[in-house]
């Protein structure tokens, strides 16, 4: 039997930092390690200022007391973006009461931020009561590209890939949706009043049943005295007034009409219908997009942005490009200050706030006021020659090196696959 | 734009208008929408146009219908230069009686409707009712009628983000207005003066279900805030402090032009923007 024995030697040198064998014991005993934090006495969580923090790019000492920075040593400036993100509580709703329709009209296919604020209106529905939770059921129509249906706040997920709904097919989404509605009889219909479609097929839907939807819905309130349990406030007479009134079955929701779904994550299982949609004969035939001028576009609406900064020195090759590429051209103030853009093509804080889907930053650093302009876009591409502007950071794809040259290669990759499609064809 | 019509005389174009409100004063005036579908019917060459209102008529309907006919009136030979007015008490479902105009006097081919009125509810479903209770196709958000052939109208239809598409509908049909078609033309006094407007009498059906609503001036809707949900003061601070650091885009570094190009490509090619 050993007993337990002090060395004071040792517990002095240990208290005496300046002592000169003090790191090497602390090292040794790897008693330094648990000694970092501890929980105090009153449970507060305290630390050994000496043993933890991290230098400053100022060449300060910081404690971070967040307790999401590792000891001395390993204190990496990149920390912060490599912690999980919150869990969220998932949830699966078995054999729910009622169900809430959402026809999303995913531009680009994709989610659109509209869409997901009526997938956040569509919980608020289907969620009031707890005890008996409706589920909310998404129907895409078409190919599309997403994949976080489960983030989005979606629990039943019906993909309707027919041939027959692509493109402008108002008649035989509307026989699809009637399908829907003879299968399942959701209690609430949700679909985004936008000129991306859900208002035409929306009011087509509600014509169809017979119902009087609320259209440009923006706000809810639950109102229990009401049929539906619900009363909104929609607008009216071109945006001029204000509209309370009791739900009804089909809505028509504005932007910004509810929260996105952020905290929890849901099953999208996937739901089909029993019987396969009938063909239908459509009165109205879709002959196709009319090719546009992108020069004509404005720039606040321009889908596709070539923008051009300080960085391009070839001005008739950029001008080619977005020819070839079929991009509406932008441009940041230093390029319009210099006159060689017009001022009606700067992007940014003091020019356009753009929306383009696809923004193509060439030789543009990234100043906030240029940043600013172009906040909602959805896909950011930079060619800059400097790996650490803020340009950079903002792109989701980045290519380093000579914009002349990546913008002439890019031309000429566009330009080939036209010739090789055109000989094919 | 000009048109070639095939069969001039057998198409006839029922214009929908309803009385707008200037957008500051207030006062009624044409509605813009309405006057858009107007210079549209206009603009189709040698059709018979037929200009039609349902609802009260009062002192804001004439000022407004007078407004339409300043337009087309000196088109005598179109039709054009009266309104037919169907008379409704105000807060009647105009539905019936319009559709019953319609289908039983006027019989067009082609009925032209703003997308939405700038009084009144504006839910933009009239059109669509209508299409429903007459049977015919219904298409939105037209700039123009390129030809009508043989029953056949092909459209060009405003899609967002400046887009345009081509359709063919069937007639007889029904299309709604974009507001980026062509402006209408300035309405002129003297012809407004001499246009005449036909007032027909039609039963009402009272729309109930607006009795219980509570209507007022439009209320600025509150800015969405960021709301940033954190456990720790630190988050709560990076969140309020941070520029936006993209999260982990993909860079391209050391790599040929052509290899940039090529990325870049892929990309373009994956968003469906090049064409
Ligand atoms: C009140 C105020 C309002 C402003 N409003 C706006 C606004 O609305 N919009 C706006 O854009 N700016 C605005 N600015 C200006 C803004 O601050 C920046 O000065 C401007 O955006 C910088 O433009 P730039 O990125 O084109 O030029 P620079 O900052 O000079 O950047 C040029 C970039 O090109 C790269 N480059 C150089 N040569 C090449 C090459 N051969 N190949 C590839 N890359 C190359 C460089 O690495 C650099 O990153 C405003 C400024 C102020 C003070």
């Amino acid at each position: 039997m050993t007993l337990p024995r002090r060395d004071p030697r040792q517990e002095r040198i240990v208290r005496n930092r300046r002592h000169p064998e003090h790191d090497r014991l602390m090292d040794d005993q790897g008693a330094g390690a648990a000694m970092v934090t501890w929980t105090g006495p009153s449970g507060v969580r305290r630390c050994d200022p000496h043993r933890c923090g991290f230098i400053g790019p100022n060449g300060i000492k910081r404690i971070d007391r967040g307790g999401s920075q590792q000891p001395m040593g390993n204190a990496a400036p990149s920390a912060g973006r490599q912690q999980p993100t919150a869990q969220r509580r998932h949830i699966e709703i078995e054999s729910p009461a009622f169900l809430v329709t959402v026809v999303p009209d995913m531009p680009g296919g994709r989610l659109s931020s509209h869409d997901r604020d009526l997938l956040g209106l569509a919980r608020q529905l289907a969620d009031a009561d707890a005890q008996s939770p409706g589920a909310v059921l998404a129907i895409v129509m078409g190919a599309h590209k997403e994949t976080q249906w489960g983030d989005a706040g979606v629990d039943r997920l019906m993909e309707c890939g027919d041939s027959a709904l692509e493109g402008y097919a108002p008649e035989a989404r509307l026989g699809a949706l009637e399908a829907v509605e003879r299968e399942l009889a959701p209690r609430f219909w949700l679909l985004p009043d936008a000129a991306t479609g859900g208002a035409d097929l929306g009011r087509r839907l509600a014509a169809r049943l017979g119902e009087r939807p609320v259209t440009g819905l923006w706000s809810l309130e639950s109102a229990p005295e009401t049929a539906q349990g619900w009363r909104c406030t929609t607008r009216g007479g071109a945006g001029s007034l204000d509209i309370q009134r009791p739900l009804s079955r089909v809505i028509l929701a504005l932007e910004e009409c509810a929260e996105p779904v952020s905290e929890t994550h849901h099953a999208a299982s996937v739901l089909t219908l029993s019987h396969p949609l009938l063909p239908l004969l459509s009165r109205i035939e879709d002959q196709g997009r009319v090719p546009v001028d992108p020069a004509s576009i404005a720039l606040a609406e321009a889908e596709f942005i070539l923008s051009a900064g300080n960085g391009v020195k070839d001005w008739e090759g950029f001008h080619h490009a977005a020819r070839v590429l079929g991009a509406t051209e932008g441009a940041s103030r230093v390029a319009v200050d210099d006159g060689f853009m017009a001022r009606d093509r700067q992007v940014g804080a003091t020019g356009t706030w753009v929306t383009a889907r696809v923004y193509v930053a060439v030789g543009i650093s990234g100043a906030i006021q240029h940043l600013q302009g172009i906040q909602r876009c959805d896909k950011v591409v930079a060619i800059n020659k400097d790996p650490d502007c803020d340009m950079i950071k903002r792109a989701d794809l980045a290519v380093i090196g000579d914009a002349g040259e990546i913008l002439s290669a890019l031309v000429a990759r566009v330009e080939q696959e036209r010739e090789e499609q055109r000989d094919a064809a | 734009m000009p048109h070639e019509l095939t069969k001039p005389a057998s198409l006839t174009v029922a214009v929908l208008l309803s009385v707008g409100r200037h957008p500051v004063t207030g006062r009624a005036r044409r509605a813009d929408q309405d006057a858009r579908g107007l210079e549209l019917a206009l603009s189709l060459s040698a059709a018979r146009i037929e200009l039609v209102h349902a609802g009260p008529f009062d002192d804001a309907c004439e000022a407004s219908m007078r407004g339409y006919l300043g337009m087309s009136s000196g088109y005598t030979e179109t039709g054009a230069d009266s309104v037919t007015l169907v008379e409704q008490p105000s807060q009647a479902d105009v539905l019936p009686a319009l559709s019953h105009a319609l289908s039983e006097s006027l019989a067009p081919q082609l009925v032209i409707a703003g997308e939405r009125t700038e009084q009144g509810e504006g839910s933009g479903m009239l059109p669509y009712q209508l299409s429903e209770s007459l049977g015919w196709p219904i298409v939105g958000g037209i700039v123009a009628v390129e030809a009508v052939d043989e029953g056949v109208a092909t459209l060009l239809q405003a899609l967002p983000r400046g887009q345009r598409r081509r359709l063919s509908v069937r007639l007889p049909a029904i299309i709604t207005v974009n507001a980026t078609a062509t402006s209408p033309r300035q309405s002129a006094f003297g012809p407004a003066r001499r246009g005449t407007l036909a007032v027909v009498e039609q039963p009402a059906v009272h729309d109930e279900a607006q009795d219980e609503w509570h209507v007022e001036p439009a209320r600025k809707r509150p800015k969405r805030l960021k709301i940033v949900k954190s456990t720790s003061a630190r988050e709560r601070f990076k969140a309020a402090a941070a520029k936006s650091d993209g999260g982990g885009g993909q860079v391209l570094t050391d790599v040929t032009p052509d290899e940039g190009a090529a990325a870049i490509h892929k990309l373009l090619k994956e968003e469906g923007v090049l064409r």
